[in-house]
């Protein structure tokens, strides 16, 4: 053990996001509530550096650090960056939001770089004991965030079932580790796979263990049926809350679940496809049913994301590079859409006001044509209508399944998101052919207002083009799953 | 070897005693204080075993953190303890039952061939240094990254908590100078120009004027 097995400078993007939360903390006790803007940009100060930091390794080769427990290549790269634009986005669209709601304080800001750090921790861990630290580090600061409302009866008791339902959840993964540390004898992702291809491992234990590490996954997921805490979170937790917790998790879950499974537990593989495919249809069918019966648009979003869980976990149950790069795009794509989604419901919503019902987007044409058509976007995208980036991402989930001959599967998916396509479709039918309720202008910054179109003009742009993004995530999951140093 | 020895029954001894006095003292205080002596009495038999670091940590966050937290609790809640003792003969039963399978099983594991380690097969450490060095050496080099991870998540917890619990009072009767100072009269009143009503129903204005009996 020496400095150079350390290699501390391996993970500069988090040691400075770290220092720089640290002196945001003390920072912010020293400003006003009417001088909150300096919090606000420093924070997105920060989030720039971190991503230029985390931008400038993107293409080097994988590198170790903290005696091989921490592991940077192309996917943990390019899964920080959507993160650090996810946590990015909710402040930026919240911002409003917050301030109407007596949420705008420092905690905000510091809590949600502490769950960014998390996330960026659980990219690159490649150590059951690092892995789950990071994922702890996430969870704990989202918890305390969806509770900031303290007032919010509803918040509340999100928070409460959030809390009780991820601490099962974590408790679950732990033991599955504990059971692969049993039967493997390692911590780490690397030896686990190389104790399991020399049949060193106790095939039994690893099997037992694998169930309660697919368990948490599916809690983190929020997957059928273990689902059970998402539609009423997603409805009880503020909306930037929300967009927080449906999207940059989502993009850290995949990669746990990429190291664990894909890179850990490849051995056992046929165990895990089976499970993942009982979780898949479950919840793009449970999903997509049940969001139709929705009169809350945060509810509805809720079970749209359970769904469009399904599909990440169809792209991980190929089980091949191919499958792997799939997800990681579908995630993706999901960051972009739902973070726009959350971000005109707060664009609707104003102080004393929230917009959560699907009757509050009534209208919207009338009250505001560019937003409307800027949700139109979303919609389409969500429900997988073709140029937009949406079906591109199915598109290529169910190619990779259609390749490994799981015809039926695929086939059962495109039926699910049709009938899906009718809560999103509903949407737009109701901003455009519905007459409006009320004749409130939009209230909201004009960055946020700036950076919301960027966002859904995106999902355009991206659909027209899909392939750059596409070959960029793709090649950086083959350059990342092949690299097996053991 | 034999001072270590007496140091062994000494220590035992007390040890037994205070934790019997724990369970039969009448005063809860005493029980606390009697606690804490046993803790005191196990860190030093963990210090004959040559696990200094797990001693000096019992000490330090059991005797001097959690049990001082304990001693407040059980010094600040109203609890009558004559009224809890009283069904004492009620709950024998069950926790009778529990304590007799507790019993069985620590002697079913006790008596196992795996249990009888004689003196010869119990492992010397193959360090000479302290194990507080070595376990300090390990958590800064191979576990560096998880344990300062650790840290940052204690600063997360701390944060969480404050941010969910401190709420500035609302009654307070602090007032500004400053605003007061700079208060001008248009701020405070507002003179609503208004057509002089004359009185019409003559009775209901002398009842209201009458003082309440």
């Amino acid at each position: 053990m020496n400095w150079t097995s350390l290699n501390p400078w391996v993970a500069t993007p988090e040691i400075f996001l770290l220092c720089a939360v640290c002196a945001i903390l003390l920072l912010d006790l020293f400003i006003s509530d009417a001088k909150r803007g300096v919090t606000y940009v420093l924070t997105l100060l920060t989030l720039l550096v971190t991503g230029v930091l985390v931008a400038s390794g993107v293409s080097a080769p994988a590198e170790y650090g903290y005696s091989e427990s921490f592991l940077v290549d192309p996917l943990s790269s390019y899964a920080k960056l959507t993160m650090i634009v996810g946590v990015a986005l909710v402040l930026v669209y919240g911002r409003s939001y917050a301030k109407a709601r007596g949420l705008y304080r420092g905690e905000l800001f510091t809590l949600s770089m502490f769950s960014l750090l998390g996330m960026m921790v659980m990219a690159s861990a490649v150590n059951f004991l690092t892995l789950y630290v990071g994922l702890e580090l996430m969870s704990l600061s989202i918890y305390a965030m969806v509770a900031l409302n303290r007032d919010s009866v509803a918040s509340t008791e999100a928070a409460m079932k959030y809390f009780v339902l991820g601490a099962l959840a974590s408790g679950m993964l732990l033991y599955g580790m504990s059971m692969l540390y049993g039967a493997t004898g390692s911590l780490d992702v690397f030896k686990v796979a190389a104790a399991i291809q020399s049949g060193a491992a106790n095939q039994l234990l690893v099997v037992f263990g694998l169930v309660f590490v697919v368990t948490g996954l599916g809690f983190k997921f929020g997957a059928v049926p273990f689902h059970m805490w998402v539609p009423d979170v997603y409805q009880g937790a503020p909306t930037p809350m929300t967009q927080l917790i449906s999207t940059a998790p989502k993009v850290a879950v995949l990669v746990l679940a990429l190291r664990v499974l894909a890179q850990g537990l490849e051995g056992f593989a046929p165990d895990w496809r089976g499970m993942l495919m009982i979780l898949a249809v479950l919840s793009i069918a449970l999903g997509n049913l049940t969001a139709i019966a929705q009169s809350n648009i945060k509810r509805m979003l809720g079970y749209s994301t359970i769904s469009h869980m399904g599909f990440v976990l169809l792209g991980l149950l190929v089980a091949n590079v191919n499958g792997y790069a799939a997800s990681f795009f579908y995630v993706v794509s999901y960051v972009l859409m739902g973070a726009a989604g959350f971000g005109i419901l707060m664009l609707l919503s104003r102080a004393g006001f929230e917009a959560e019902q699907i009757n509050d987007l009534k209208g919207l044409n009338q009250r505001s044509p560019w937003f409307a058509l800027m949700m139109l976007f979303v919609m389409f995208s969500m429900a997988g209508i073709p140029v937009f980036l949406g079906f591109f991402a199915k598109l290529s989930v169910l190619k990779e399944l259609v390749n490994m001959h799981l015809v039926w599967l695929a086939v059962f998916a495109v039926i699910f998101s049709l009938i899906g396509a009718f809560y999103y479709l509903r949407i737009v039918k109701v901003m455009y052919f519905d007459d409006a309720e009320s004749h409130e202008p939009l209230q909201a910054s004009l960055d946020a207002k700036v950076v919301l179109s960027v966002n859904c003009a995106l999902l355009l742009v991206l659909g027209l083009m899909p392939n750059q993004l596409m070959s960029v995530l793709i090649d950086a999951v083959q350059r990342s799953i092949v690299v097996v140093a053991y | 070897m034999d001072l270590s020895l007496a140091i062994f029954y000494v220590f035992a001894v007390v040890l037994v005693f205070a934790a019997f006095r724990v369970i039969t003292a009448k005063n809860p205080v005493h029980a606390v204080l009697y606690l804490v002596l046993s803790f005191f009495n196990s860190a030093v038999l963990w210090m004959l075993m040559k696990a200094e670091f797990l001693a000096v940590s019992l000490i330090v966050i059991y005797v001097g953190a959690v049990m001082v937290l304990f001693l407040f609790v059980v010094m600040m809640l109203d609890i009558n303890f004559e009224a809890l003792r009283k069904s004492f003969w009620k709950f024998l039963p069950v926790a009778g039952t529990v304590a007799g399978i507790m019993l069985v099983e620590m002697v079913l594991i006790l008596t196992h061939r795996y249990a009888k380690i004689d003196a010869a097969r119990i492992v010397e450490p193959s360090f000479n240094t302290a194990s507080a060095e070595v376990l300090g050496k390990l958590i800064y080099t191979q576990y560096f990254l998880p344990f300062q991870l650790a840290a940052v998540l204690l600063l997360v917890g701390m944060v969480a908590a404050i941010a969910l619990t401190l709420r500035k009072r609302k009654n307070t009767k602090y007032l500004n100078p400053g605003d007061q100072i700079k208060v001008k009269r248009e701020d405070r009143v507002r003179i609503v120009k208004m057509q002089s009503e004359p009185r019409i129903v003559a009775d209901d204005a002398a009842a209201d004027d009458k003082p309440a009996a």
